[in-house]
C-alpha cells in the first residue's frame, strides 16, 4: 500500500496526515513532495501525524529526518504526533527520539508551536 | 551439530523495488512458518528489506543488466537469508556509524545498521563482481514451526 497525505489547519499549524507505509520510493517522494509544498506556500509550521502510517524503513526515517532538517532550516518547526509502536521503536533504536519533538495528543502539539 | 535444511527457495531478480517488495514478503512467509513471533517477524521481514534495497539500489543501482539474488533457507537452528548483487562491491567497515553526533540527522546510511540491530548475524562476502549479504536468526526451541 502506498502513503497518503491529508492537509489541514489548526491555530497556523499545517497538520499532515500521513497513512500507509513510508519506504524507499513512492512513500518518501510523497513525504518529500508534502513538506515541499507546505514550505513554499509560507507556512513552516510542521506537524507529522504518523498515526496511520503502518510500515516504515530506513530509507523513511531518513525521509523524517530530512524533512526535519528542512524545516528548521528553514526557521520553522516540524513536530511528529502518535507514533505507532512500530515507529517509536525504530525512532528508539536509531537513536532519533530525542531528535524530534514527539507528541501524543494533537492538541498538545499544537500548544507546543512557537508562537 | 546436524543443522538439517527443512525448506529451502532462491530468486533470481531484476534490479527494480518490485523485486524488493517480493523478497520482503517471502521473508515475512519464512519467518512466520519458521515460527517466529509476531514482534520478530516483522523484524526479519524489514531486515531482509533493507538486505534487498542495499542490493538494488547500492549494489546494482537499478541496472537492469545486473541482477539480484536471494535465497531462504529453514534449518532446524535457524533462518538463513542470503542476498547477493552483482555491483562494485561493498566495504561493510566503511559504513559510518549512524548513531555517531555527526551522523544522526543525515538523510541515509541506517539501513545495514537495521539489518544488524534485526539479526542475529549478518556476513559480508566479496563475489567480484557483487557482494553477498548473509543474514541469520536463530530459532529458539519454543518455535513450533517446521
Amino acid at each position: 500500500m502506498s502513503m497518503k497525505v491529508h492537509t489541514r489547519q489548526v491555530d497556523g499549524i499545517t497538520i499532515l496526515d500521513l497513512s500507509g507505509r513510508i519506504t524507499l520510493g513512492e512513500g518518501s517522494v510523497t513525504i518529500r513532495d508534502a513538506v515541499r509544498d507546505v514550505l513554499a506556500k509560507g507556512s513552516n509550521k510542521i506537524l507529522l501525524n504518523l498515526g496511520d502510517i503502518n510500515y516504515i524503513d530506513s530509507s523513511g526515517i531518513g525521509e523524517l529526518v530530512s524533512a526535519f532538517t528542512t524545516v528548521r532550516n528553514s526557521g520553522g518547526e516540524l513536530k511528529l504526533l502518535n507514533l505507532t509502536k512500530k515507529v517509536h521503536d525504530l525512532l528508539q533504536i536509531t537513536k532519533l527520539y530525542t531528535v524530534f519533538d514527539i507528541k501524543d495528543d494533537e492538541a498538545t502539539a499544537i500548544a507546543a508551536f512557537a508562537k | 551439530m546436524a543443522d538439517s535444511i527443512t525448506s529451502r527457495v532462491s530468486f533470481t531478480l531484476d534490479s527494480s523495488l518490485e523485486s524488493v517488495d517480493k523478497v520482503e514478503q517471502t521473508a515475512e512467509q519464512y519467518a512466520k512458518q519458521a515460527g517466529f513471533d509476531e514482534d520478530t517477524v516483522p523484524h526479519i521481514a524489514m531486515a531482509v528489506r533493507e538486505a534487498a534495497v542495499n542490493a538494488v539500489l547500492h549494489g546494482n543501482a537499478y541496472d537492469k543488466h545486473k541482477r539480484i539474488h536471494a535465497a531462504f533457507e529453514t534449518t532446524s537452528d535457524s533462518l538463513i537469508i542470503r542476498i547477493s548483487d552483482e555491483g562494485p562491491g561493498l566495504d561493510p567497515e566503511g559504513i559510518p556509524d549512524p548513531l555517531a553526533p555527526e551522523n544522526i540527522l543525515r538523510g541515509s546510511g541506517r539501513g545495514i545498521f537495521l539489518i544488524r540491530a534485526f539479526m542475529d548475524e549478518v556476513n559480508f562476502r566479496q563475489l567480484n563482481p557483487g557482494t553477498e549479504m548473509t543474514l541469520i536468526k536463530h530459532r529458539t526451541p519454543a518455535q513450533p514451526g517446521t
